[in-house]
């Protein structure tokens, strides 16, 4: 780690022993004082090795709770030969990266991409540091290398039966020229990767001693609130500063930029508070006009438009729906969504007229980086951003409005730490939604009742419009058709019809889209995966076997259907009161499938009793890990299956906090069996996929329940009260 | 001023009588084990003990809260993570991003604290609180761990 940010954590350490006495304070967990004065030379960007023996791998995507973290440090300590009790870990800061010419590669981490795009990179780190390391024994010992071996950080000279520990042999591995040819291992030598251990981070998360982004304390820290204009697009007209300057604790109101203001004050309840009673009048603007309603009439629109970008074509679908015996048509649709991670949104920044440092929660340390260069002024190498873990991500943290924010106010008062948070109701208002988009599917019976043709027609919202045009092709967003495509790791499409086109109307309301976990997947399985079933109970077919006969040629697909199936007990009789549906999907990477089932009231209160979830993944690093996100992904989707759902009225987000957006709580948990069928030939991501496949499952089980099919969401919408 | 026993010690509060025990404990005892989630009781991440009483610390004034009762924080539930719900919590690598963590082991202290034996219906009433990244299962696992059921 440089010199610079060693001394500002020492600094930090000092800082907050002298002004918190005894309470547990301080910043940057992993690094202790005593580690940050050792500076022992690192063996390779990955690996550090103290003379005691402890390991430090460092890790560049971000932990916001998916357990990336213990997943890549075990990639690495598997090719390092690790003893794995030994094994700790560090971030690196995205400043250090580009320094070292991004020796750390890519930080950011979303669409389930941590494990899946970086192994390879960095278990060559582990394997080049484990040969540095047997490399120095036997040049220690004067022996050829051959007769070497390294294993549970201890390298064994096998006729002599001289022993020397990593701790030892560090220092002398860090002058080593790194080797070339690198050989990973097979995978069926591993023996950290693939296993359940334990997770790296767990003990402070359960004492109150993780600092997350919003628990930073600075010496001479101040605290900000901050409001932007609820209607998108809009601005300030004016506020009245004068009104609040002399609350208690306030030190300035900062007008941030032309639709946001802040208050920073001694601590932040004070801040909002003042913040409460600053009188703001809103510049709302055209967007004013907006509502849910004038939204879905475009959507709507859309459904019918001549001209739509094409995802996924084969055949004549146009013409062979047309002249087939009997032809479906349905329409669903799908709400915006915030993410709502339990921590909200915070970054804490220091700007003097030589710097800028951020600390703060972020899925792209390199992004969150560029966002403090730009709004600090100052050249990349006088800027720096200190990750800490996520208090959630789920998407919204790859963005780095927040961070703007922070350095914005930071530099109206320099040489202050600001430490800004957003309240939950912020948080709501400025969200980056999960898109909203319809669909209309229109499919085609032969006489024997064969599915001849498909059409389905997206309309709606593109996330890439809205926070990445340059990535559009064309105008075409190819995001939107994740798990609908013709090939590829984000998600080829699994059946097999004749006459197939999936094609985009794109619909771009002004609420602002974003990444959410499980992205257009969520919506793709949900369309694709019901009107599957709507057309296997049109043809008198069971929807198991109906989609059995379309995927012939996609034995993955199947493989993972044909799991979840036997694993909930398809066709075999339900327990009285309930019934049984299933899905499929491919994407980011993964095959995945879930089958539930379900009761409904004669109220309508639907329960879910039980969902079983297969997962092809390709390679598994963390059995128990992989378990827990699949659970959590449930949660995730049935939570805004269930209740969620961001509605507009006068431009804004109706919506403002848990109790009018409600997340799915323990008394509603079904009981979740994972399966996992890696098939060992390629790599997938695991934090997303399966969030898809839950809200079509229990949707079909709630048609096989009661005879209703729902088409939108969320399902506190349906009325499913017996007639 | 108000004057609070928290986590055992007596502690004097600077700040206005109507501030949130929640704000009162992360600003002024320096706390920051207990979290905001919500701001208004509906999502316990703010969970501490009263007396034995699980409470949602950001909907209480410190005013309401006097020198007599016992805070405890998750930060004085245990002084070395041996509270049994720590322990089961650790061994289920219980918490995911770990933010909601404190209000549920608190809350689960606390049901545990009056039914040794928890149902699964007690459970489901008890704990109320909101985990967004979805570790519900490990939770009630949990639990039922430190309750050697
Ligand atoms: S912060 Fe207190 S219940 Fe949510
Ligand atoms: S562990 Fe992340 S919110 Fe519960």
């Amino acid at each position: 780690m440089n010199a610079h940010v060693k001394l500002s954590r020492r600094a930090l350490l000092k800082g907050g022993a002298a002004t918190a006495g005894a309470f547990t304070l301080g910043f940057s967990i992993p690094f202790t004082e005593a580690q940050a004065q050792a500076a022992t030379p690192e063996i390779n960007a990955w690996v550090v090795i103290q003379p005691d023996d402890r390991i430090i791998v460092r890790i560049a995507r971000s932990e916001m709770g998916q357990g990336t973290l213990t997943g890549l440090a075990q990639l690495v300590a598997e090719e390092l030969e690790a003893d794995w009790a030994k094994v700790g870990w560090e971030y690196p800061t995205p400043g250090e990266n580009l320094k070292r010419n991004r020796v750390w590669r890519n930080f950011s981490t979303g669409g389930s991409r941590g494990i899946r795009e970086s192994h390879q990179y960095v278990r060559e780190g582990g394997a080049a540091a484990r040969m540095m390391l047997v490399e120095a024994a036997a040049r220690n010992w004067n022996v050829p290398v051959s007769e070497c071996r390294a294993a549970k950080s201890i390298v064994t000279h096998a006729p002599s039966g001289r022993t020397a520990s990593y701790g030892s042999l560090a220092a002398a591995a860090a002058k080593l020229e790194p080797p070339k040819d690198l050989k990973l291992k097979p995978s069926s030598e591993w023996t950290i990767v693939g296993k359940s251990v334990k997770r790296l981070d767990t003990v402070d998360k359960l004492n109150g001693k993780q600092v997350y982004g919003a628990d930073i304390r600075l010496p001479g820290m101040l605290n900000a609130a901050i409001k932007a204009c609820p209607v998108f697009g809009g601005k300030i007209a004016s506020f009245d500063a004068a009104k609040i300057t002399g609350m208690p604790g306030v030190k300035k109101v900062v007008q941030v930029n032309p639709h946001t203001v802040a208050v920073v004050a001694d601590t932040w309840w004070q801040a909002k508070t003042a913040l409460d009673a600053l009188p703001i009048v809103w510049d709302e603007g055209p967007n004013a006009r907006a509502s849910s309603d004038t939204i879905a009439a475009m959507l709507r629109e859309g459904l019918d438009a001549e001209q739509a970008f094409e995802g996924n074509k084969a055949g004549d679908a146009k013409g062979a729906i047309a002249s087939a015996a009997r032809k479906i048509e349905a329409t669903y649709s799908y709400p915006f969504q915030n993410h709502a991670c339990m921590e909200p949104m915070n970054a804490t920044a220091l700007w003097t007229a030589e710097k800028c440092e951020v600390w703060c929660p972020t899925q792209n340390g390199e992004a969150a980086l560029a966002a403090a260069i730009e709004a600090s002024g100052h050249p990349a190498a006088r800027c720096d951003v200190h990750k800490v873990h996520l208090g959630g991500g789920f998407g919204r943290r790859g963005r780095s409005d927040y961070v703007t924010q922070a350095v914005l106010i930071a530099k109206q008062m320099p040489g202050i730490p600001i430490k800004l948070l957003w309240s939950r109701e912020e948080d709501m208002l400025q969200g980056t939604y999960h898109p909203i988009t319809m669909a209309r599917m229109v499919g085609g019976l032969d006489k024997d009742g064969n599915l001849v043709g498909l059409h389905m027609r997206i309309s709606g919202q593109s996330i890439l419009a809205g926070v990445n045009p340059q990535a559009l092709q064309n105008g075409r967003d190819p995001v939107v058709f994740q798990g609908l495509n013709p090939g590829g790791a984000e998600g080829p499409f699994g059946y097999g019809i004749p006459n197939l086109l999936i094609d985009h109307a794109m619909r771009n309301p002004h609420v602002p889209p974003g990444f959410w976990r499980g992205v257009n997947l969520n919506q793709n399985a949900i369309y694709v995966e019901c009107f599957m079933d709507e057309l296997a109970h049109a043809a008198g077919v069971d929807p198991l076997e109906f989609r059995r006969r379309l995927m012939k040629n996609a034995p993955k697909h199947l493989a993972v259907l044909e799991a979840v199936a036997k694993g909930i007990g398809w066709g075999a009789p339900s327990a009285p009161g309930t019934a049984k549906g299933l899905a499929q999907i491919m994407g980011f990477g993964s095959y995945v499938a879930a089958a539930a089932e379900v009761s409904v009231s004669n109220s309508g209160a639907i329960k879910v009793h039980r969902i079983v979830a297969a997962t092809n993944p390709g390679h598994v690093v963390n059995p128990d890990q992989v378990a827990a996100q699949v659970e959590g992904s449930f949660v995730y989707g049935l939570s805004a299956a269930f209740h969620q759902e961001c509605t507009v009225k006068g431009g804004r987000i109706v919506e403002e906090n848990f109790d009018s957006y409600p997340a799915m709580r323990i008394d509603e948990m079904p009981k979740v069996e994972s399966i996992l069928v890696p098939s060992g030939d390629f790599w997938g991501g695991v934090g997303e996929p399966t969030i898809a496949v839950a809200a079509p499952a229990v949707m079909n089980a709630i048609f096989a329940a009661t005879g209703k099919r729902v088409r939108s969401l969320p399902l506190k919408n349906a009325d499913l009260r017996r007639a | 001023m108000a004057r609070l026993n928290v986590n055992g010690r007596m502690m004097d509060i600077d700040a206005p009588p109507g501030t949130p025990l929640l704000w009162a404990l992360r600003e002024q005892a320096g706390l920051t084990g207990t979290k905001y989630g919500c701001g208004i009781a509906q999502c316990g991440a703010c969970t501490v003990h009263i007396d034995g009483e699980a409470v949602r610390a950001c909907s209480l004034p410190i005013e309401a809260v006097g020198p007599n009762q016992k805070i405890v924080t998750i930060e004085g539930l245990s002084e070395d993570v041996s509270h049994p719900i720590q322990k089961a919590w650790l061994q289920l690598d219980v918490p995911q991003c770990g933010y909601c963590q404190s209000g549920m082991i608190m809350a689960a202290a606390a049901l545990l604290a009056k039914k040794p034996k928890p149902t699964d219906a007690d459970i489901d009433e008890a704990m109320t609180n909101i985990c967004r990244c979805g570790t519900y299962n490990r939770v009630r696992a949990g639990i039922k761990l430190a309750a050697g059921l």
